[in-house]
C-alpha cells in the first residue's frame, strides 16, 4: 500500500546498538551490582542447611500470616528438598527477591513522586501502560543485549515487568490519603517530609503493600520466561520438562513455584493487613 | 477586649481568573451568575470581622455558604485571593512557607474536623502527641503532656487503643486532645460535632464549654446547626453566599435578625432557650427606700399605677417588696399618727433572677412566684430591671424588640 515502510525495527535496533556501544560501561556497572546482590543472596541461602532456612521461612510466615500457613510453608519446602529441587528453589527465590528489592528501591520513590506531581504522573502513566502490556518475552531481547545471558538479565527482565504495579499502587495509595489528614498535618505545621513519613506513607501502607504483593506475583510469573535466557532456577526445570516432554518433571517444578507463590503472597498480604499496628 | 484575629476585606475565589470575578462582584453580580458566566466559584468575599481573645466565635450558615473556606483561610490552608488576616498583630498573608509553618506551630492548636481526621495508624497517645512530635519535643516530655490532656478530655485508659477501636465520641475527643496538647491558643473546629449522635453531641458541647472555662482558648467553631451555634458561641457570624450577613450574640441575632435570610434561619429556633432575663426585662419605673416612710411609699406606688414596689437601699441593693394592698391596710390602721413608723412585716422577699438566666428558666421561676415582679439583678446583686407577666409573653411572640440590650 505504501511505497515505504516505517523503519521502527531499525530505529529500535540502532538505539539499542547505540546504547550498548556508548553506555556499555554503565550497563557493566549495573550488571556487576545486580550480580553481586543476587549471587550473594543465593550463596548465603545455600550456605545454610535446608532445614535451617525452612525453619526461618516458616517462622517468618508464622509471624506474618499465622500458624496454618506456616505449617504449609514448612511442608511445601520439605517437599521441594525431597524431590531434589532445593537448589533450583533457592535460585528462583534469590532472583525474585533481588528483583523485588530493586523494584522497591526504585518504584517507591517514583510512586511517591508521581503522587506529588501531576505532571510526572501524566508522563509516567503511558510508560507504565506500555511496560505492562508489552508481551514479557520482548523484554528478553534488550535484557540479553545489555546484560548477556544468566541470572542478571533474568533479574532485570523480572524487575521491568514487576515495577509498574508498585509505582501505580504507591501513587494511588498516597493520593487516596484523606485530604483532611494531610490538612491536619499542615495545620499543625508539619514539613513536607514530616507529612510524607508520618502521615502519607503510613496511611497508604496497605495499598503500597498490595503493590508489593502484586509485583512479587508478577515477578514469579516471569520465572519460566527468565529461564529462557539462562536465569536457571525452577523455571529451567519447567522449560526442560517442556522441551523434553517430561510432564512429571515439569509439573514438580511448577508445583514448587506455586508453593513459593503462596508463601510470598501470604507474607506480603500480612504486611498490608497489619495496618493498625505501629511500624 | 483584646483583638486576637482581625480579618479585613477577605476574598477567596476558586478558579483561574479571580480578578475578573472580583470585579464582577464589585459590580453587584451574584455568586450564581459569576459561576454561570465566568466559571469562577466565589468561596468567600467581602468579609471583615474581628475575633476577640478567648471567645468562641461561631461561623454559621447553610451548606456551601463558605464557612469552611473562611476557616481554612484563617490558617491559610487556602490562599486568600485578596485581603488581610491579622493574627496577634501579624498579617499572615505576607508570610513565606517557612514562616507560615512556624506561625502555625506557635499559634494554632491545629484543627478539629467533622470526620475527626485522626491518624488510623497511631494509638490515641500517638495521635495526641503528634503536634509536639512535629515540633521536635522529646518523647518523654511530649508523652507526659499528652497524657495530661488525655486525662482532661476523659480518655485515660484508652491511650494505647487504636482509633478503629473507639466510638465516634471518643475519636472526636482524640481530635480535641490533639489540638489542646499543642501550646497554642487558637483552635479551629469545623463541624466538629456534626458526626456525633445528638446525645453525645450535647455532651461534647458541654465538655467543650467546660474545657474552655479552664483552657481559655480562642475558638473558631463552624457549624450549620443553630442550636449548637447558640449554645457555644459568644458571638455568631451568619454567612450566606460567601459573605457574612450578621455578626452578634445569640440574643442580637434572634431578636434583631439583619434580614429575611437570618430571620428564616432563626424562625424555628426555640426562642426561650436563647433570650435571657436581661433581654426581656423592663426598666424599673420607681423604687422606694425604707426611710421614705409608708405614706411616701404609697404615693410612689399610686403615681406609677403599680400593685407593689421594690424596696432598695441607696446603692440599689434589693431589700424587699411591698404589696400596695397591704400597705394601704397598714396605713389605715395607723391613720391617726402623723409619722407612721415602717414595719418590717410589710417587707416580702423578692424573687431575684440573674440577668443572664435563659428565658425558659425564667418562665419556670415566674410561674412559681406568688406576688410581684421578678427582680433582674447583675452579679453584684444590683437591681437592673423587672420582669412582669407581660414581658414574658411579648418576648415569646415573634416581633419582640428588646429595649435594653
Ligand atoms: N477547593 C475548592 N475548589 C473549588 N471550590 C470550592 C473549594 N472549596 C470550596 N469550594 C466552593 O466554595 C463554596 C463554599 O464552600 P464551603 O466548603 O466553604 O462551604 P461550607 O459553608 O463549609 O458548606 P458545608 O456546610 O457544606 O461544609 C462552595 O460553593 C464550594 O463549592
Ligand atoms: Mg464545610
Amino acid at each position: 500500500m505504501f511505497p515505504f515502510r516505517i523503519p521502527i525495527k531499525d530505529w529500535i535496533s540502532d538505539a539499542v546498538d547505540f546504547l550498548v556501544s556508548e553506555l556499555g560501561v554503565i550497563f557493566d556497572g549495573i550488571s556487576a551490582f545486580v550480580y553481586f546482590l543476587v549471587d550473594n543472596l543465593k550463596d548465603g541461602m545455600l550456605a545454610l542447611h535446608p532445614i535451617i532456612l525452612i525453619l526461618l521461612i516458616a517462622a517468618l510466615t508464622w509471624y506474618m500470616a499465622g500458624w496454618k500457613i506456616s505449617i504449609f510453608a514448612a511442608l511445601g519446602l520439605l517437599l521441594a528438598e525431597n524431590i531434589g529441587l532445593w537448589q533450583a528453589f533457592v535460585e528462583t527465590l534469590s532472583l525474585v527477591l533481588t528483583a523485588e528489592i530493586l523494584v522497591m528501591v526504585i518504584g517507591l520513590p517514583l510512586g511517591i513522586y508521581a503522587a506529588k506531581s501531576d505532571r510526572f504522573n501524566s508522563i509516567i502513566r503511558p510508560v507504565l501502560d506500555f511496560m505492562q502490556t508489552m508481551p514479557a518475552f520482548v523484554y528478553l531481547i534488550p535484557a540479553v543485549m545489555f546484560f548477556g545471558l544468566g541470572l542478571v538479565p533474568g533479574v532485570v527482565a523480572t524487575f521491568v515487568f514487576a515495577l509498574p504495579p508498585l509505582i501505580r499502587l504507591t501513587n494511588l495509595g498516597i493520593r487516596q490519603v484523606p485530604k483532611e489528614l494531610t490538612e491536619a498535618a499542615d495545620a499543625f505545621g508539619a514539613t513536607n517530609m514530616q507529612k510524607l513519613f508520618k502521615v502519607q506513607i503510613p496511611v497508604a501502607k496497605p495499598t503500597i503493600m498490595a503493590g508489593v504483593n502484586q509485583s512479587i506475583m508478577l515477578g514469579l510469573s516471569m520465572v519460566v520466561i527468565a529461564a529462557m535466557i539462562g536465569a536457571g532456577g525452577l523455571g529451567a526445570d519447567v522449560l526442560r520438562g517442556i522441551q523434553r516432554l517430561q510432564v512429571g518433571q515439569g509439573f514438580e517444578a511448577g508445583l514448587v513455584v506455586v508453593i513459593l507463590a503462596i508463601i510470598l503472597d501470604r507474607i506480603t498480604a500480612g504486611f498490608g493487613q497489619r495496618k493498625s499496628q505501629p511500624e | 477586649m483584646e483583638e486576637k484575629i482581625v480579618i479585613k476585606n477577605l476574598a477567596k475565589i476558586f478558579g483561574n481568573n479571580p480578578s475578573k470575578a472580583l470585579k464582577a462582584l464589585k459590580e453587584g453580580l451574584s455568586k450564581e451568575k459569576i459561576l454561570k458566566e465566568l466559571k469562577q466559584i466565589v468561596g468567600v468575599h467581602d468579609v471583615s470581622f474581628t475575633v476577640r481573645k478567648k471567645e468562641i466565635f461561631v461561623l454559621m450558615g447553610l451548606s456551601g455558604s463558605g464557612k469552611s473556606t473562611l476557616q481554612r483561610l484563617i490558617n491559610r490552608l487556602h490562599e486568600p485571593t485578596t485581603g488581610e488576616i491579622i493574627i496577634n498583630g501579624t498579617d499572615i498573608t505576607k508570610l513565606d512557607n517557612n514562616e507560615l509553618r512556624e506561625f502555625r506551630r506557635k499559634n494554632f492548636c491545629g484543627m478539629v474536623f467533622q470526620n475527626f481526621a485522626i491518624l488510623p495508624h497511631r494509638t490515641v497517645l500517638g495521635n495526641v502527641e503528634f503536634g509536639l512530635e512535629l515540633q521536635g519535643v522529646s518523647k518523654e516530655e511530649r508523652q507526659k503532656k499528652a497524657m495530661e490532656i488525655i486525662k482532661q478530655v476523659g480518655l485515660d485508659g484508652n491511650e494505647n487503643s487504636y482509633p478503629s477501636q473507639l466510638s465516634g465520641g471518643m475519636q472526636q475527643r482524640v481530635g480535641l486532645a490533639r489540638g489542646l496538647t499543642v501550646d497554642a491558643d487558637i483552635m479551629l473546629m469545623d463541624e466538629a460535632f456534626s458526626a456525633l449522635d445528638p446525645l453525645i453531641r450535647r455532651q461534647m458541647q458541654d465538655e467543650l464549654l467546660e474545657l474552655q472555662d479552664k483552657m481559655q482558648k480562642t475558638i473558631i467553631f463552624v457549624t450549620h446547626d443553630l442550636d449548637e451555634a447558640f449554645r457555644l458561641g459568644d458571638r455568631i457570624a451568619i454567612m450566606k453566599d460567601g459573605r457574612i450577613v450578621q455578626i452578634g450574640t445569640a440574643e442580637d441575632i434572634i431578636s434583631k435578625p439583619a434580614d429575611d435570610y437570618v430571620k428564616a434561619f432563626v424562625e424555628d429556633m426555640d426562642r426561650s432557650a436563647v433570650l435571657t432575663a436581661g433581654t426581656i426585662m423592663q426598666p424599673v419605673k420607681e423604687t422606694a427606700f425604707i426611710n421614705d416612710g409608708p405614706r411616701t411609699i404609697l404615693r410612689k406606688i399610686r403615681k406609677n399605677a403599680l400593685t407593689g414596689i421594690i424596696m432598695t437601699d441607696t446603692k440599689k441593693t434589693i431589700k424587699g417588696y411591698i404589696i400596695a394592698k397591704e400597705l394601704v391596710e397598714y396605713i389605715n390602721k395607723h391613720k391617726e399618727k402623723e409619722n407612721i413608723p415602717f414595719d418590717d412585716s410589710l417587707l416580702h422577699d423578692v424573687t431575684k433572677v440573674d440577668s443572664e438566666m435563659p428565658l425558659n428558666e425564667v418562665i419556670n421561676i415566674y410561674s412559681d412566684n406568688r406576688y410581684g415582679p421578678l427582680a433582674v439583678t447583675n452579679k453584684q446583686n444590683k437591681l437592673l430591671g423587672v420582669i412582669v407577666k407581660g414581658s414574658v409573653i411579648t418576648a415569646l411572640s415573634e416581633d419582640f424588640e428588646p429595649e435594653n440590650s
